[in-house]
């Protein structure tokens, strides 16, 4: 379980990366949680940087979009989805439960 | 219509090939391609790809699954030599030909060459087979590589031989890289960015000839216009592309640095459409990656309906990844725009520019600032997109 920040730091609409191995980026869209694998799985940007409509981002380098609730990819240039992670509020705190990869700590 | 060739099985071929069938097309779709693969994307060849950070998998556009689903006769190795517009008939070499009721010009573009013979150790750098053979040639421990054209390749071999830990030289002939695109103020600051990773950066000299020697006639030395002499192990040439339409020459069609399409990729012939990197439609070419995937769903569009029912005007993007910078650029940025500091600092690498012309903004670029880039980019794509869209 990683806190990620507290829920009022998160605004409906704003996400923010937390530096795991590998990094997950947590989204607020409309009032849910979300969180999934930051990089984009078409090359290597940060989703956490990208634009945030409903329950899709869209990548900030080529345009693949992700649906959040699934981390399946809506449209090309990805083909693979993100994993997506379960998030939770405790006393106003956002956790994120990391599934982190065989071997690493988290 | 009943069959469609694509000439070129690249980004735009692939995307033209995928939207054809989206768009419910179901009739025969044969792709030709000159080179031996099976798509796969090229802005990975100067970075991640040369670098060894990624490798050849990574670059298929296509996986096995998506190419069954297209349903296409493929010709790879193959390449078409001619169009007989009459006959409605694609010429291949070895004599054979293709009719096709449709047509999709997709053959890209080619790098420029230096004039004359080039001593091995010489390269270029589009294709993966390019990309392969520089590989092996930087394989062998620590070179002295100097790159010919300090424009967005130039810089991305440069940055990526440095990471590799060669000594890298970069000519350039202009006295500043990459000022068309940038304009003077924001490409002299992408111009430090060599110098940050002890590269150097020889602006305004053109290069006369390449030495080489021994057996194989290895080359051993660059000569500049101005006499220099600079040691080299590795050269590789970026000094800009030219469209593929030496082919299309004799067809009938137009041709002027590019095949001559409108604003939907339609060319003089209905049937016939042109999209990505060899496609000047309404007047202007790109090269860019953005473009050739969003053109190929609006030629193919035109394709079928047969005449031009949609065109191609979202705004210019491109991207390029340099000595750890992602720098991103969108708009149309028209000589004498003034760039301003929106965030950010030069310093830092770090930050956002609009270029602005009576109080509007034409263009944006950013250095490492992805997201706001973004908001510009999509708040730009939505004042420029016009009203009848
Ligand atoms: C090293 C490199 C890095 C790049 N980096 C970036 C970047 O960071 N950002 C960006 O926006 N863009 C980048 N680009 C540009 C981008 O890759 C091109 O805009 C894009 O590939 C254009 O696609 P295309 O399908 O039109 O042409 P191409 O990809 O050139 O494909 C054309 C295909 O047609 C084949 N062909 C040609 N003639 C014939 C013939 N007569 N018969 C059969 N086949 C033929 C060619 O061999 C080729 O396979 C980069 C390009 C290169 C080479
Ligand atoms: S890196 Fe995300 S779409 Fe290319």
């Amino acid at each position: 379980m990683i806190p990620v920040c507290h829920l009022a730091d998160l605004p409906v609409g704003e996400s923010v990366r937390i530096d795991t191995a590998p990094p997950v980026a947590v989204f607020n869209a409309d009032g849910q949680l979300y969180a999934i694998d930051d990089t984009c799985t078409h090359q290597d940007a940060s989703l956490a940087d990208g634009w945030l409509e409903g329950c899709l981002v869209e990548c900030p380098l080529h345009a693949a979009s992700f649906d959040l609730r699934t981390g399946a990819p809506t449209c090309l240039p990805a083909r693979r989805a993100v994993r997506t992670h379960p998030v939770t509020v405790e006393d106003g705190m956002i956790y994120v439960h990391h599934l982190a990869e065989e071997g690493t700590a988290a | 219509m009943k069959s469609v060739a694509v000439i070129g099985a690249s980004l735009a071929g692939l995307y033209a090939a995928r939207a054809l069938r989206a768009q419910g097309f179901d009739g025969r779709l044969v792709i030709v391609g000159d080179e031996r693969h099976r798509p796969y994307d090229r802005p990975p060849l100067s970075k991640d790809f040369l670098t060894g950070a990624s490798g050849q998998e990574q670059l298929a556009l296509a996986d096995a699954e998506e190419i069954a689903e297209l349903d296409a006769e493929w010709l790879l190795g193959t390449r078409a030599t001619g169009l007989d517009t009459a006959a409605g008939a694609v010429l291949l070499d070895g004599g054979r030909s293709l009719s096709a009721d449709g047509v999709v010009l997709a053959t890209g573009a080619a790098p420029r060459r230096l004039p004359g013979e080039v001593p091995t150790g010489t390269h270029t750098l589009r294709t993966l087979d390019d990309a392969q053979a520089l590989r092996a040639d930087l394989a062998g421990g620590a070179r002295r590589v100097v790159v010919i054209g300090a424009g967005f390749i130039g810089a991305e071999v440069a940055s990526s031989c440095a990471a590799l830990g060669h000594e890298v030289t970069v000519v350039e002939a202009a006295p500043l890289p990459l000022v068309p695109q940038l304009g003077e103020e924001m490409a002299r600051i992408c111009a430090t960015l060599h110098a940050d990773h002890k590269v150097t950066l020889l602006t305004g000299t053109g290069v006369s000839r390449l030495h080489g020697a021994g057996a194989d006639g290895r080359v051993t030395a660059v000569e500049l216009s101005d006499g220099r002499l600079l040691g080299a192990d590795v050269v590789v040439v970026g000094i800009g592309v030219r469209p593929h339409t030496a082919w299309l020459e004799g067809s009938g069609l137009p041709l002027d640095d590019g095949v001559v399409c409108d604003a939907g990729g339609v060319t003089p012939l209905p049937h016939v459409v042109a999209v990505g990197d060899v496609a000047r439609a309404a007047g202007s070419r790109a090269e860019h990656w953005t473009s050739a995937t969003e053109q190929a769903a609006v030629a193919v569009r035109n394709l079928l309906a047969g005449s031009t029912v949609a065109t191609h005007r979202s705004l210019p993007y491109f991207w390029s990844d340099q000595y750890g910078v992602r720098i991103q650029f969108a708009g149309r940025r028209a000589p004498g725009d003034t760039p301003r500091l929106v965030e950010g600092s030069p310093d830092d690498r770090s930050f956002l520019a609009c270029y602005e012309r009576d109080g509007r903004t034409t263009a944006v670029l950013a250095l490492n600032r992805p997201r706001p880039f973004m908001r510009l980019r999509r708040e730009l794509a939505r004042a420029t997109r016009p009203a009848t869209a």
